[in-house]
Formats: structure tokens, C-alpha cells, sequence
């Protein structure tokens, strides 16, 4: 099982290198620093452009191998990322926005992982009655509606709420009140309360997702011969059914989950630029606009970490379930 | 009419026994059984009609102004109301439903193309051939496709909507492939490709003519629900600026315009929401029902039974 995961390991970390070399390749050659700072006023001259974009390693007249070099040899030796195209830390931004997206990221994909698996196993053993296909309408209902408008009808539902009631019933903008006073128990009921609608525009949409895939292996484990084995020889239904045959539907699902953080994350950037959290995700979209290449590129290496981090947490759940892959 | 005549002129247990039917026959059968399919043809169908023909059931077109309604809400005039300039909506709603409808039917056939045709080659050519399709496609699978889709529009400023869709289809086929090309693996080891194999058949020809029809009816189920994620695609990529952009007008684009101003003047929002899902629901509906009647190991297509045998093809996917 090591030997196997290592050689996933190994082949992830290949697939990174490449792939941010060809990122950053992508945003030197579409995005266009050189007009930022031409269209700054007064108008500076050409070379103190070129100063500025040389000292930011974002001079389109250096070969992108040779920036791309001095930005991976900063970025292996000192961890730095570079700096912005207002000349402040990339390393610093990322910082404070890690934080906001991932607590996004986690506790969104996670609980929308956990409701669908739940539901689709639930859906199956009660196939056909009315709570499978309540069910199985809603996610369809789901599955149709994208994840920014599902956001943006949960935030005019609360300034609807909020104008029938008259005050503010579930907060709609940022990740914590400013200027909160009292314990450490308001904070994290603000936490949470600010959490609610982003946390559920992104979960709603994975409890769908997957609830539809994980009713299907369900269905195709409950009729085994195996599972009635495990009946036959003493174990109760409920027993059988979560040792024998959750085990077995999970498995499938296991890829499912690396490849539904693609979407998770896409969707992240739209619930932030909705909600106003300050996450990777809003910066992505800003920098894009400022035509900052070396935050795009932080944004780009945070995606890929998170999203092979993902495959391979799904690699290792497929090894520790499925005792053929370890072999 | 003469099926019906034969049929009731059969003692019922002949009709189990009788000879299987044409395969057409059979899948349009499950269809039609599969309400969910014609309820969603139906839903379809209509919303093409709006999309095409709503235009000429308006005198308003999508851009001239009415200077005398501002912001008006839904009346006998203006159906779906009046934006901010005094344009009419409902001809900005259909307007942006054929896009969005043109926008999704052009990328889930050409990503159905170009998945199809990777998948394929790397799944029968094997060896070098398949690692380094696979390895391209572990590459485009690295980053959310909307960052790279992000990064690349500004420069397509100028190059329109046909660009876009290109775009879109660029990083839409990835996951379809990998299907494919482990559909293509077990293909390959069958009688019929060995057979034309010995015959001396190119391995193009092969595939086009023994591989793919045998894909076919995966190919097809996934082309139905592309449609609805290639809109679901576009709309968000518009919405943030990076799609379509003014003064041509999407289902996004619509919604972007209208979704500061929903709270006081929903008919500028929810009239082009409701559309889209309406239409994805649609499509969904009908990629359901045809997987179930298309894919012979699927959950609907047979009459349940006690004892399931365990599905192979289902897991290798």
C-alpha cells in the first residue's frame, strides 16, 4: 500500500511542476502588466516601466523560462511567492486569504460530502418510496442550478427576510461582524451565523451530486450475494448494510471526491465574490482584472495543491477500502 | 398500427418469448416509459420555440430603448417588464436563451468530439500513446477549469462568442475521455475489433467504424447532460464578466444586470433564472431517462429483480 502511494505521490508532484510551469507560462503571455503601470498618471517613462516590472520579475521583455526560473528557485528556497503589482508580499495576502477560503472550502465540500453520502445510501434502501423520490427531486432541482445563482437566491432571500423583519436576520456580507464586542462565544456564533448561506451554497450543491451517484452504488450493492451472506450469518440488516455494504458503495465514490473539488473550489470563487469574503477566489478575480501575474499564479498553485491534495486523500481512501489496489 | 394488431392477436406469454426487437424500437419504448424523458423533450422543445420564435411575438428587439417605461413591471406592453434604459425584457430574456442555448449545444458537440476521439486512441493504441493522452488529461484536470478559462478570455476580447465556445469545449472534455478510453480497453479485447484487426482494417478505421458506435449510447447520454453544464458554464463565466459580453446578451450576462436590482425589481432577475433551470432541469431529466433506457447495466432499465447481479461495467467506470 506505501509503494503504492508513493508512486501516486510521485506522479501528483510531476503533474504540479508541469502544470504550473505551463500557469504561469498562460498568465505571462495573456495577462499584460505593461499596460497597468503605462496607464498610470502622470504617464512614467519607458524605463522606469521596465524598472518597475523588472524589480516585480513581471518584465514581458525577459523570457518567460528565465522569470519563471527566478520565480520557482524564490519560491523553493525562501517560500516566497513574489510580490503584487502594488509591490506588497504576495506571501502575506495568501496568508490572510488561505484562511477565509479554506474554512470555506472544508467545512462546504465536507458536509455537502457527508449529507450526499447519507442521503444517496438512505434514497437507496428506501428506493420508490416518497422519501427517495422527494429526494431525488430536490437534488435534480439542485443539480440544474449553479452554484452562483443557487448563492445569489439565498442572499436575496436574506435581504428579503431582512426587509420584512426589519433588521438584519442572517448576515449576508463578510465572514465576521467588525467591531464585534464581547467573549470568545460571540465571535464564533458570528463565525457561524456569517458561515450559513455560503457554507449551504456550496454544500447544497455537493449533497446532490453526490447523493444521485451514491443511490446508484447503493442500489447495485443491496441486492449481493455477499450482503445476504453477511445476513445469513447472523448479522442484522443495519449491521450488514454499513459494514458490508456502505463499505463497498463508497468505494466507487472515492474518485468522485477528487473530481468534484474542481467544481467545489469554481464554485468557492463565486459564493466569496458573492458573499464579499475576502478568499482566494476574490482575489483570483481581481487580480485577473489588475492583470497581477504573480498573484494569479499563488492563486493557480493554492487550486492545483488543493486539488491533488484532494486526489490523492481519495487514493488513499480507495487503498484503505478496496484491499485490491494495495496489493 | 400493425405492431398493436400483431401484439393483441398474441397470447400474452408469446409476447415475452417473441423475438427482441428492434433495438431502436426497445430504447424508444423505455424512453416513452420514462416520464421524466418526455416531460423533458417537452419543457425543451418549448423553450427552443420561445428561443427562436419569441422574437417576432415582440415588437421590441433586445437593444432599442422605450424612453416612456423605465423600469416598468410586467404588463400588456413590455411582458416580462422594462430594465433601467427602458429596454424590454422579454426580448432580452429570449435573446439571451438562444445564446445561451446555441453556447451549449456547440461545446457539448464539440467536446463530445474531441473526448471521444482521445479517449478512443488512447484506450486501443495503448503504450506510449495512452500514457501521454492520459497524462494530458491528468494535466487539464489539475486546475478548475474556470481559472484557465479566466486567465485566457480577456485576450478573446475581440474574437466574439465563437471563441468562447471553443474555450469552453477546450476544457470540457477531459473527464468524458477517461470514460471512453477505459470503455475502449475492454472493447478492444472483443471479437469483432480482433476479427477486423486480422482483416487487416486500419486502426482509424477501426475505430471510428467498431469502437465508437460501441460507445455510442455513453456518448450520447453524456453529450445530453454537457449541454446543461456547458449552459450552466456559460452563464457563470458571463455573470463575472468573462463570457459574453455587451451588447450581446446571455442568460449570465442577464442575470449579472439584473441581480443588484432583484430585491426591488425581481423581473429583471428571476424571470432569466427561472429559465435556466428550467432548461438545465430539462436536459437533466432527459439525460437520466436516456441513460436508463441507452445503458443496458442501468438501475431503470430492467424490471427489478430479487437478485442483482453484481455490475462490473458500472465500477469500471
Amino acid at each position: 500500500m506505501i509503494r503504492y502511494l508513493a508512486k501516486r505521490l510521485g506522479y501528483y508532484a510531476a503533474l504540479l511542476i508541469v502544470a504550473i510551469f505551463l500557469a504561469y507560462a498562460l498568465s505571462c503571455t495573456a495577462l499584460g502588466p505593461r499596460t497597468y503601470f503605462e496607464a498610470k498618471q502622470p504617464r512614467p517613462s519607458a524605463a522606469s516601466v521596465d524598472r518597475q516590472l523588472t524589480a516585480l520579475n513581471i518584465n514581458d521583455h525577459t523570457p518567460v523560462v528565465e522569470r519563471f526560473g527566478k520565480w520557482s528557485k524564490d519560491l523553493v528556497l525562501h517560500a516566497d511567492l513574489g510580490r503584487t503589482i502594488h509591490n506588497t508580499s504576495v506571501n502575506a495576502e495568501f496568508g490572510r486569504r488561505i484562511v477565509v477560503s479554506l474554512r470555506l472550502l472544508l467545512i462546504g465540500s465536507l458536509l455537502g460530502m457527508l449529507l450526499g453520502v447519507a442521503g444517496g445510501a438512505w434514497s437507496a434502501v428506501r428506493q420508490y418510496r416518497i422519501s427517495d423520490r422527494t429526494l431525488t427531486l430536490v437534488s435534480f432541482v439542485l443539480l440544474s442550478t449553479p452554484v452562483f445563482l443557487l448563492a445569489l437566491l439565498l442572499k436575496n432571500g436574506a435581504i428579503a427576510a431582512k426587509d420584512a423583519v426589519g433588521h438584519e436576520v442572517i448576515p449576508f456580507t463578510g465572514y465576521e461582524t467588525p467591531g464585534l464586542s464581547g467573549g470568545i462565544g460571540a465571535h464564533l456564533a458570528d463565525w457561524g451565523l456569517h458561515l450559513l448561506l455560503p457554507t449551504l451554497s456550496l454544500a447544497l450543491g455537493g449533497l446532490a451530486m453526490y447523493s444521485r451517484y451514491q443511490r446508484g452504488t447503493m442500489l447495485d450493492v443491496l441486492g449481493s450475494d455477499y450482503l445476504r451472506t453477511a445476513e445469513a450469518k447472523g448479522l442484522t440488516r443495519n449491521r450488514a448494510l454499513l459494514k458490508h455494504g456502505l463499505r463497498t458503495a463508497i468505494i466507487p465514490m472515492s474518485t468522485m471526491f477528487a473530481y468534484s473539488f474542481l467544481g467545489i473550489f469554481t464554485g468557492a470563487t463565486f459564493t466569496e465574490s458573492i458573499f464579499g469574503w475576502h478568499g482566494m477566489g476574490e482575489w483570483f478575480i481581481q487580480a485577473i482584472n489588475e492583470q497581477d501575474i504573480n498573484s494569479v499564479v499563488a492563486v493557480n498553485l493554492f487550486a492545483a495543491v488543493v486539488v491533488l491534495a484532494s486526489g490523492f486523500l481519495a487514493d488513499v481512501l480507495h487503498a484503505a477500502l478496496d484491499p485490491r489496489v494495495r496489493s | 398500427m400493425t405492431t398493436v394488431i400483431a401484439e393483441s392477436s398474441i397470447p400474452a406469454p408469446a409476447v415475452e418469448d417473441a423475438a427482441p426487437a428492434g433495438r431502436l424500437r426497445l430504447v424508444l419504448g423505455k424512453m416513452l416509459a420514462a416520464r421524466g424523458v418526455l416531460v423533458g423533450a417537452v419543457i425543451v422543445l418549448l423553450l427552443f420555440l420561445l428561443a427562436f420564435g419569441g422574437p417576432f411575438l415582440t415588437p421590441w428587439n433586445y437593444v432599442t430603448p422605450d424612453y416612456l417605461a423605465i423600469r416598468q413591471p410586467p404588463s400588456g406592453q413590455h411582458w416580462f417588464g422594462t430594465n433601467g434604459l427602458g429596454q424590454d425584457v422579454f426580448a432580452q430574456t429570449v435573446r439571451g436563451l438562444q445564446k445561451s442555448l446555441i453556447i451549449g449545444l456547440l461545446v457539448a458537440l464539440f467536446s463530445t468530439v474531441v473526448a471521444s476521439l482521445v479517449g478512443a486512441c488512447a484506450g486501443y493504441f495503448g503504450g506510449w500513446t495512452d500514457r501521454a493522452l492520459t497524462f494530458l488529461v491528468d494535466l487539464m484536470l489539475v486546475f478548475p477549469s474556470f481559472l484557465i478559462i479566466t486567465i485566457i478570455s480577456p485576450k478573446l476580447r475581440g474574437a466574439g462568442w465563437i471563441a468562447f465556445v471553443a474555450l469552453l469545449a477546450a476544457f470540457n472534455w477531459m473527464i468524458t475521455a477517461r470514460v471512453v478510453r477505459s470503455m475502449t480497453r475492454s472493447l478492444k479485447e472483443r471479437e469483432f475489433v480482433r476479427a477486423a484487426e486480422f482483416m487487416g482494417v486500419r486502426p482509424l478505421r477501426i475505430i471510428v467504424r467498431h469502437i465508437l458506435p460501441n460507445v455510442a449510447s455513453f456518448l450520447i447520454t453524456d453529450a445530453t447532460i454537457a449541454v446543461g453544464a456547458a449552459v450552466m458554464s456559460e452563464t457563470a463565466l458571463s455573470f463575472f464578466g468573462f463570457g459574453v459580453r455587451a451588447p450581446d446578451v446571455s442568460l449570465g450576462t442577464l442575470l449579472a444586470a439584473g441581480t443588484d436590482q432583484a430585491p426591488v425589481f425581481p423581473w429583471l432577475f428571476y424571470f432569466a433564472a427561472a429559465l435556466l433551470v428550467l432548461f438545465v432541469l430539462a436536459i437533466n431529466l432527459i439525460g437520466d431517462g436516456l441513460r436508463d433506457a441507452l445503458d443496458p447495466t442501468s438501475e431503470g432499465a430492467r424490471p427489478p429483480r430479487k437478485s442483482r447481479t453484481r455490475r462490473t461495467s458500472r465500477s469500471s467506470k
